[in-house]
This record gives structure tokens, C-alpha cells and sequence, in this order.
């Protein structure tokens, strides 16, 4: 199996597919690579030559921010949110919706599982 | 939707003078133009910005600029549901 920036190791799906397992790299990306690298769509990442890996492996390198490096540029942007204190950041530190949905119902994903609060209307129907 | 770059930045022009006046005096600005956004000349001046009662005092570092003065001073206190035992405990 090839191995294209670092640890990842995509499988016997064509190209375009398996580059889409590097964080950071989507379908509309991961064929706008192998075009500008000349790496047929229709090949198999395994089928891929030494030669072919290293020109994908320098593109990315050179010009785009994914994996690790991309994570931690994440990570930054929220801390720096943070830090300055604004509304986005207060969001960010409380667990909440960052960009002005509702929060009376949903927003399950940033608050994670329901806390049930005894004595709160409704609570007796639900159990 | 972001706003277009054929504009540029909204910028309040009265309070982008009144800074550009102050010099190095650096005195807080009391303002009300929540939707201003911070441009690099207003970096180090302290501005006490309307949160719909009172002005809170907002200190503008490098960071902050591209945000609008309103993101720094927050409209809505929540103390806390009633009744719960940490109702006061998550007030920040």
C-alpha cells in the first residue's frame, strides 16, 4: 500500500477515492490532485509508481495544509477565538452552537448527550 | 453570506475620526456603532462598547481586528436555569 504524507496508507480504491482519506482532502480536491499531476482517475491507488506518489506527496506539500498541520491550524484558530473573547470564542468555550443556531431544542452535537433535569416540566411523560 | 469586497469593511466614520484624533492620548471611547469593525488603526485604544444597557469596556489587541466591536460585548447574561444546585456556579 502507498504511503502519501506520513502515516496514511489509502487502499486498492481508485485514486481519487483513496487520497480522501487524508484529513483535509475532499472529493472535489482529491480530483483536482491527481489532475494536476497527471495520474489517470481510473487507476488504482496500488497501481500507483514511485514516481507518481512522490510528485502527489510534493504537490500536497507544497501547497496544501492537511493531516496534522491542519488539525493543529484548527486547534489555533479556535484557541485564538478564545483568547480574544468574543462571541464565537465565549460559544466555543461553553460547548454551544457557534454560529447562531437554536439551542431551546437540537443542538445535540455540541452539547452532547441530554442532561435530564429532575422536576422539569415534561419529564415524568418522557420516562 | 459575507459582505462584498467591492465595499470593503464597514467601518463607523465618525468613531474611525474621533480615534484618529485621539493620537496617543488613548482615552476609552464610549460608542454605540456595535456593527463597526475593527481596523488595525484602532489597535491599543480601549473602546466602551453598548451592550443594550451598559458599555463594556473593550480593549482592542492586534487579534480582534476583522471582528466587529459588537462580538466583545455580549448582549445576553445567562445566570443559570432556576432551581438547579450549580445555577450560579456557570456564570462565565
Amino acid at each position: 500500500m502507498p504511503r502519501i504524507m506520513g502515516v496514511d496508507i489509502p487502499n486498492d480504491k481508485p485514486v481519487h477515492v483513496s487520497l480522501r482519506y487524508l484529513y483535509g482532502i475532499g472529493p472535489a480536491l482529491a480530483v483536482q490532485i491527481c489532475q494536476q499531476c497527471n495520474v489517470s482517475l481510473q487507476k488504482k491507488a496500488r497501481e500507483l509508481s514511485d514516481e507518481e506518489i512522490a510528485r502527489i506527496s510534493g504537490l500536497l506539500d507544497r501547497e496544501f495544509v492537511v493531516e496534522g498541520q491542519l488539525r493543529r491550524k484548527v486547534q489555533q484558530d479556535i484557541a485564538r477565538l478564545r483568547d480574544i473573547g468574543c462571541y464565537r470564542g465565549l460559544r466555543h468555550r461553553r460547548g454551544l452552537p457557534v454560529r447562531g443556531q437554536r439551542t431551546r431544542t437540537n443542538a445535540r452535537t455540541r452539547k452532547g448527550p441530554r442532561k435530564t433535569v429532575a422536576g422539569k416540566k415534561g419529564v415524568k411523560e418522557m420516562r | 453570506m459575507s459582505r462584498s469586497l467591492k465595499k470593503g469593511p464597514y467601518v463607523d466614520g465618525r468613531l474611525f475620526n474621533k480615534v484618529q484624533k485621539m493620537g496617543a492620548k488613548r482615552e476609552p471611547i464610549k460608542t454605540w456603532s456595535r456593527d463597526c469593525t475593527i481596523v488595525p488603526e484602532f489597535v491599543g485604544c480601549t473602546f466602551l462598547v453598548h451592550n443594550g444597557k451598559q458599555h463594556t469596556r473593550v480593549f482592542v489587541t492586534e487579534d480582534m481586528v476583522g471582528h466587529k466591536l459588537g462580538e466583545f460585548a455580549p448582549t445576553r447574561i445567562f445566570k443559570g436555569h432556576s432551581g438547579g444546585k450549580k445555577s450560579q456556579a456557570a456564570s462565565k
